[in-house]
């Protein structure tokens, strides 16, 4: 398949872009952050997100949703990334839609799906519990107790999960952390007793939190997939999330990029424009070539967990370390060559640096990524 | 939203067309020519003095010859295989699956045949591009002079005008292969009184006119690629020039653009060994199998990461230029890219293998192979306009910066 947006994709970046930019540009963000909004996005921007098919982008057409794949998602991440517009979709409309659909047995589709795709119903992946994400050190208990289980441990890092209707938890229900046997997915309600959660305000003032569980009883209908077997389905549903946060990045460094480049040439110092000095134009052409490497690399990606997601393994390691440097380096550039104003916070280039640096830790950084893709090709 | 979702209808005839590709190339392709090419030797040339350093080179030669597709995507009429963008990928993938070589090596593949194929008349077509295509006839490039580097278009070689014909002198040097070639296509001045990039013709001549000598250059890797190229009254038809006279530099930047491309894709992509396993081989493991040197293995892991990147953009920009979407300067940012990350692979390789990788002259090191092709990758940021140069095209035709 061609790495070129098809024109339904183009039409779709077009309406996705029309609305993002309207509603939600930095200014939106940075609203929310300073009246330390409660909910920490906008109610009525994910009521047109539903209206518009996208919050249930990836969700099956028989539950409603719009049975889009990941380069669909992937173009509405990547106008995410350019405004900063913080959403439900990644962790609802992405992951939790994803586990679900891969995942879910008949009752917890067509319990979940269809109101994920009309807007009604947030969920997220409760995953990571140190301070790297290494998805097999999930070590949060869960013991069998009467029909059900008790779970019992902490999670960190739970985007929206302050705001969360449903979280879908990782728990160990056999051996010990490191091991891929013994995982399983639970579905746990956050108002059950025994589950409180900690909003975390995170440097990119986006959502975030902590969860502590301490003996939550949850069902044996709650168990998601196979007891004890979760590896699998988490391996898929982590690259969807990789994939899309990917994609997020690509976004962010295009648009830092190009505020950059605009700085340069129409910033003066010593009677010239500074764009004009060659020190600056040959970072400016490295960091643009960077980027386009990238971009294809998570096209290149997302085509690839849309044709087969367990094989894309490798594409995606691919595409998520690239994008973790690459946007790394975008907004280093872009402070760097805004000189002190870049250093303000009342100029919106800082908000994209402090993005960069959680996208970078989600789902695992570049150093991650890396890591395993020397392992997939066996040094 | 379901209209949103895309139907691929040419999806079904190019798969008919992988099936077939497959199965005539594993038919056709003898499994000599399914490795890398370690040395010059491997590589076919083609030309008047043309020699098969074995019988299945030319087998695997003439039968890719016959279906056009030593150039797969030129005109059936002229010698090509006249497939599509999408077939020609195609076939890109179904040979890179199966490792096999490219048939026929040139920059008459490579550099003039686009050039001809936009700026040549009709005869001039007829004439070069068959030739080229059944690797009758080498070429070489003459851009290059002693006072024109980067800096190309102060090139001085001076072709006067005497009737129907220019008289060339000048000289050019760094001409890769100009020994070996039957025929040169060159940059000569035929306006000194115009500006710089205005008084250039793109001319075309036989190698073998009077008046034109060689003198080969030893490079750093112990090889002679490339020569000095001096030209001594050589009389010329002025029928030979490409394009118009004194616009031979619209011609010249064109042909750069594919000229980067070629190089951008240089070096042995994806193909062999994963190079971490090659460092294994002579660095060791440690205990969970992984290679027994973190440093390096961190470096070949970011390589790989980078590697597979820039293979992805690579397709992306052909697909682009299939959709017309290409930036025409494109291949300036991809050869940058392309040519940085092939000296970082033949650093690594040097690192792996410590010094075993240093012996120079032996069997056992097949003549130094591994620290003359290291040596010899460090001209690739060089060769075809230098890594500073690309960025600079970037920083001005893309970025549109001032006065870059
Ligand atoms: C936290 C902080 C504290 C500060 N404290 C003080 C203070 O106490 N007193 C005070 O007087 N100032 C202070 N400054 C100001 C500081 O000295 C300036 O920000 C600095 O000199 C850069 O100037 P500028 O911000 O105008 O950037 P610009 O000069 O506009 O530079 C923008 C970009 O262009 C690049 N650039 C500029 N010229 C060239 C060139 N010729 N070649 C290549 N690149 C070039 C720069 O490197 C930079 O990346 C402070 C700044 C900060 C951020
Ligand atoms: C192996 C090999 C094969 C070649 N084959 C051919 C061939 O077949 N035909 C042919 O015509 N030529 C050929 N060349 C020549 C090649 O195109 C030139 O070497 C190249 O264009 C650079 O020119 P130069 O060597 O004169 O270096 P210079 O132009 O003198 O450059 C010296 C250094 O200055 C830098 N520099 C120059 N200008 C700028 C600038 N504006 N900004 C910043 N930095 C700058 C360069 O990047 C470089 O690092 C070959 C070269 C090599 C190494």
């Amino acid at each position: 398949m061609a790495l070129v947006l098809t024109e339904e994709q183009s039409m779709l970046r077009d309406s996705a872009r029309g609305l993002i930019s309207d509603k939600a540009p930095v200014s939106h963000l940075r609203h929310l952050r300073d009246s330390k909004d409660p909910t920490g996005f906008s109610k009525d921007l994910w009521h047109s997100f539903a209206e518009m098919g996208f919050a249930g982008l990836l969700v099956p057409e028989e539950f409603g949703g719009s049975g889009l794949g990941f380069v669909e998602a992937g173009i509405i991440m990547e106008e995410i990334g350019r405004t900063l517009m913080p959403s439900p979709f990644l962790a609802t409309s992405v992951v939790a839609a994803s586990v679900l659909t891969r995942g879910g047995n008949a009752a917890q589709k067509s319990e979940y799906l269809s109101k994920i795709a009309n807007g009604s119903l947030l969920a997220t992946l409760a995953i990571d519990e140190g301070a790297k994400h290494r998805p097999l050190q999930t070590s949060l208990k869960a013991v069998r107790a009467g029909n059900g289980f008790k779970l019992s441990g902490a999670k960190a890092l739970v985007i929206d999960g302050h705001v969360a209707d449903l979280l879908i938890v990782a728990a160990r229900t056999a051996g010990s952390a490191g091991e891929r046997e013994g995982l399983t997915l639970f579905l746990v309600n956050p108002k059950a007793k025994g589950v409180a959660i900690e909003r975390t305000i995170m440097v990119d003032a986006h959502n975030a939190a902590r969860i502590e569980f301490a003996n939550v009883e949850v069902t044996a209908d709650s168990v998601l997939g196979e007891v004890d077997q979760a590896a699998g389905l988490l391996d898929g549903v982590l690259d969807i999330g990789r994939g899309a946060v990917a994609a997020e990045m690509v976004g962010l460094s295009d648009e830092v990029f190009g505020r950059t480049v605009e700085y340069l040439k129409s910033r003066k110092q010593f009677g010239k424009l500074i764009g004009e000095f060659q020190a600056l134009q040959h970072r400016a052409a490295e960091l643009y070539i960077d980027i386009e490497i990238t971009r294809a690399a998570t096209m290149k990606a997302l085509q690839a967990l849309d044709a087969d997601v367990v094989k894309a393994a490798p594409a995606v390691a691919v595409a998520k370390a690239r994008a973790g440097t690459t946007a790394t380096r975008a907004v280093q550039e872009g402070v760097q060559m805004h000189g002190g104003m870049g250093m303000t916070d009342q100029f919106d280039i800082g908000f994209f640096m402090k993005r960069a640096r959680v996208c970078e830790e989600l789902f695992g950084d570049a150093n991650y990524h890396t890591e395993q893709l020397a392992r997939a090709r066996g040094y | 939203m379901t209209d949103l979702k895309t139907s691929d209808s040419e999806s079904a005839d190019l798969e008919t067309f992988r099936n077939d590709t497959r199965a005539w190339l594993e038919a056709n392709c003898p499994p000599e020519m399914r490795k890398p090419a370690t040395s010059d030797a491997d590589v076919f040339w083609g030309g008047r003095n043309a020699k098969f350093s074995s019988e299945p080179q030319r087998i695997w030669f003439e039968r890719m010859r016959d279906k056009g597709w030593t150039v797969p995507d030129w005109p059936r009429e002229y010698g090509g295989g006249g497939l599509s963008a999408a077939e020609h990928k195609v076939l890109r993938a179904e040979m890179a699956r199966i490792g096999a070589r490219p048939p026929l090596s040139s920059f008459g593949i490579w550099m003039l045949g686009p050039a001809l194929l936009k700026y040549g008349n009709e005869a001039q077509k007829k004439e070069h591009l068959p030739k080229i295509a059944a690797g009758e006839i080498r070429w070489c490039q003459g851009y290059s002079e002693p006072n024109a580097g980067s800096d190309l278009a102060s090139l001085q070689t001076r072709a006067e005008s005497d009737g129907d014909d220019f008289i060339i002198n000048g000289q050019k040097i760094w001409t890769s292969y100009a020994n070996y070639a039957d025929w040169i296509f060159c940059l000569v001045r035929t306006d000194p009184t115009a500006k710089k990039h205005d008084g250039i013709s793109f001319i075309l001549f036989d190698m073998a006119s009077k008046g034109v000598s060689t003198k080969p250059i030893l490079l750093i890797s112990g090889y002679s690629p490339f020569c000095e190229t001096f030209f001594d009254n050589v009389r010329v038809p002025k029928s030979h020039v490409v394009g118009t006279i004194n616009r031979g530099w619209d011609v010249a930047k064109y042909l750069l653009q594919h000229e980067r491309a070629m190089i951008s894709g240089m070096g042995e992509r994806g193909v062999g060994r994963p190079l971490g396993q090659i460092a294994a081989d002579s660095v060791g493991t440690d205990g969970q199998g992984r290679l027994d040197d973190a440093m390096l293995r961190g470096r070949i892991a970011t390589f790989d990461v980078d590697e597979a990147a820039l293979a992805a953009c690579a397709e992306r920009a052909v697909d682009l230029a299939k959709a017309g979407q290409a930036h025409p300067a494109f291949s300036s940012a991809m050869k940058y890219y392309g040519t940085e990350l092939n000296k970082r692979r033949h650093e690594i390789l040097m690192s792996a293998g410590g010094v075993d990788a240093l012996e120079w002259e032996s069997e056992r090191s097949r003549q130094g192979a591994r620290p003359r092709a290291w040596l010899r990758t460090k001209a690739n940021s060089i060769e075809g306009g230098t890594s500073e140069v690309m960025l600079g095209i970037v920083a001005k035709r893309i970025l549109d910066l001032p006065g870059a």
